[in-house]
């Protein structure tokens, strides 16, 4: 080799190189976060498109979720096989989902959105309670069969959980988009959420359409609180990740089941790379810094819906 | 039922239809005067963190219930307020003219963040309210010099005029301060609902379109109240700051914002008395909870205090069963009950039937 000229450019390279690896892997990691964030924002659109209201408590599902897949499969509770647990807990967490709605929601049918943000702010509160009165409040670990598990194609490090992660999202987001654009029941879920009245008229079953949604968004809760469940261990407060995710949500535009996706994965991108050359408290801030903007420029999210209201 | 006989349209918006309830009030008001002579110096502090929650749940009250704009993030607000006193008083100035400034500079940030967040509707504003929380709770931990950080900092004590209204050491001196506080703005509120003003905002809130039709300008009308409702809050949470002592941002948690919903929802939404009713309710019923603890524990062997977090979970429960069977609030059932004596034999169940209504969706998509 040459001179001391070329070793320094050999250097610079390598150091430009080992930064950009760097980089990679925060966007991987981010990129499943991100997925993680736009399962449960899923779940806020799915009820939104159904019913236009917005479940406060959607965080507090993906928790219980994960509490009850947890109680199913471990070793030291139930002992299943983790496929049955998975298929179990996503059974049970569409009867709460069907139930939640079935016996509270609609109770308060066609009362103003803000009835049920109150409503579902309590009932997150509820579910809190009841994990941690059958569980408790110390952290646990989640058995699956990928935990831990990593590859390594070409010097980066990928978990096999975030892969998984990654692939559930997107075929989660393709079966829902399948099912509000060409099942009879997604057509007569997005009628009644446009005019709750005329879909009455014209013969949709409003109110059971709402509770399957419900119990709909309990499933997909359930899947985005297993995915969480594999990247570490879960405690009855996990649920707060939904404000987060609901940040999401309202970026891609509330009702769009895309942009709730795209608000999760720019959430989970901008969050680590901001905690790595940012100044500290601006990673926490920063979905809702985001978020504020997203809301000053495009009000109805990216994905808008909203319209000019009209008399 | 009494007959009001007006002899004249000014009597349309008087602030009490007869002297009837002037009288009310002036009771109440005599008996919160002497109260310090009434009870011992813990029930005194308990009134006063209610007549606290009392100023806060006016504040939102305000902005949720007069103007119909939810939010979740008002405890942000409450520890503006605070953080402000505070900033102020230790850096000289008397309480006279931070406390003020404090609920001041709380109302202009209020409708600054109002500016563009009138713009969205409904859903929106209660999302961009909880983000304003957020970023409120991060930016006092990291305005360390100010605030103290996560260790927090000590709330000066109160003198004025040489008289000591310090938490601790006056108490009594304290009350009535915050008691003259709450009977000002109540005052002020009930006044500015009867103005002009105030008529807006409701006209605001029952509907938008016709708001404006009418020639309203909405977008400054929602700024306004909006930034009212911070104000007063955050007067709310500078006289919390005092009442606590030492505070960090932790005080002014989600969950505050909450309960302050809590009070206002279950208190009443739309009238002040609401408010009042919702605070004596928050604050008198962990107080319960612990009386009914001790009780089991003493008498059955239950012991409750093993069982965490079960407060929240009660409050939450009693949240649900109001919005469901009574969405008007402690206030609303009081009002249901009264016309009830006052046709005495002609009250029917379906009298206060609530109408059938249908959402009908602001996505034109």
């Amino acid at each position: 080799m040459g001179g001391d000229g070329h070793e320094g450019l050999h250097e610079g390279r390598d150091c430009v190189r080992a930064s950009l690896m760097e980089l990679l892997q925060l966007i991987i990691g981010g990129l499943a976060n991100g997925c993680i964030y736009g399962l449960v924002a899923l779940g806020f659109v799915l009820i939104y498109k159904a019913s236009e209201g917005v479940n406060f408590a959607q965080g507090d599902m993906m928790m219980l979720g994960a509490f009850v897949a947890l109680g199913f499969g471990n070793s030291d509770q139930m002992g299943l096989p983790f496929g049955v647990a998975m298929i179990l807990a996503m059974v049970v967490m569409f009867g709460v989902g069907y139930g939640v709605e079935r016996v509270v929601v609609r109770r308060i049918f066609g009362q103003p959105q803000f009835a049920l943000v109150i409503l579902t702010i309590a009932m997150g509160f509820v579910f809190r309670f009841v994990a941690g009165s059958i569980w408790g409040y110390s952290p646990l670990v989640l058995e699956t069969p990928f935990a831990g598990r990593n590859l390594y194609p070409g010097g980066i490090v990928v978990g096999l959980a975030d892969l998984v992660t990654i692939g559930v999202t997107i075929a989660l987001t393709l079966a829902l988009w399948a099912f509000f654009a060409f099942t009879k029941i997604g057509l007569a879920a997005q009628a009644a959420s446009q005019n709750q009245m005329a879909a009455y008229i014209v013969g949709v079953p409003v109110m059971r359409v709402n509770s399957l949604i419900w119990g709909l968004s309990g499933v997909v809760a359930t899947v985005a609180g297993v995915l969480y469940a594999t990247k570490g261990a879960i405690d009855p407060n996990i649920g707060l990740l939904g404000i987060k995710a609901f940040a999401a949500a309202v970026i891609g535009g509330l009702g769009s089941l895309p942009g709730a996706l795209l608000g999760g994965l720019i959430i989970g991108v901008v969050e680590p790379i901001a905690g790595r050359y940012a100044p500290g408290e601006l990673a926490k801030m920063s979905p809702y810094i985001i978020m504020l903007v997203v809301l000053v420029t495009r009000p109805g999210g990216l994905f808008a819906q909203i319209q000019m209201k009209k008399v | 039922m009494r007959i009001v006989f007006k002899k004249s349209y000014d009597r349309d918006i008087d602030l009490h239809e007869h002297g009837w309830s002037r009288a009310k009030i002036a009771v109440l008001a005599g008996i919160m005067i002497v109260l310090p002579f009434l009870v011992g110096e813990y029930y005194l502090a308990e009134a006063t963190n209610t007549l606290i929650w009392a100023l806060a749940g006016m504040g939102l009250m305000v902005a949720v219930g007069h103007t119909g704009q939810v939010s979740l993030g008002h405890a942000a607000f409450l520890a503006i307020g605070a953080y402000a006193d505070s900033a102020l008083m230790n850096a000289g100035l008397p309480f006279l003219l931070s406390f003020p400034i404090a609920g001041l500079i709380t109302g202009i940030f209020g409708a600054i963040i109002a500016i563009p967040a009138v713009r969205m509707s409904g859903i929106y504003l209660a999302i961009a309210t909880l983000a304003v929380f957020v970023i409120v709770e991060e930016m006092v931990i990291m305005l360390e010099p100010i605030t103290g950080g996560v260790g927090g900092i000590m709330a000066p004590s109160i003198q004025i005029f040489g008289i000591s209204f310090d938490r601790y050491g006056a108490l009594q001196n304290f009350y009535w301060l915050i008691l003259g506080v709450v009977a000002l703005v109540a005052w002020g509120y009930a006044n500015l609902m009867r103005s002009p003003t105030g008529r807006s905002f409701l006209a605001v809130r029952d509907s938008e379109v016709s708001a404006r039709a009418l020639g309203i300008n909405v977008t400054r009308t929602k700024s306004l109240a909006f930034g009212l409702s911070t104000g007063v809050t955050g007067l709310a949470g500078a006289l919390m700051g005092h009442y606590i002592g030492f505070y960090n941002y932790e005080l002014f948690s989600i969950f505050i914002s909450i309960n302050l919903l809590l009070v206002v929802t279950i208190g009443g939404l739309g009238f002040i008395q609401g408010a009042f009713l919702g605070a004596i309710l928050i604050t008198a019923v962990p107080q319960a909870i612990a009386i009914a603890r001790d009780g089991l524990n003493a008498n059955f062997g239950i012991d409750l205090g093993s069982v965490p977090g079960l407060d929240t979970m009660i409050f939450a429960v009693i949240l649900i069963l109001f919005i469901i069977f009574e969405p008007t609030g402690l206030y609303g059932r009081w009002l249901k009950i009264r016309v009830w004596f006052e046709i005495f034999p002609l009250a029917r169940r379906d009298m206060f039937r609530r109408q059938k209504s249908y959402l009908k969706t602001e996505r034109m998509k």
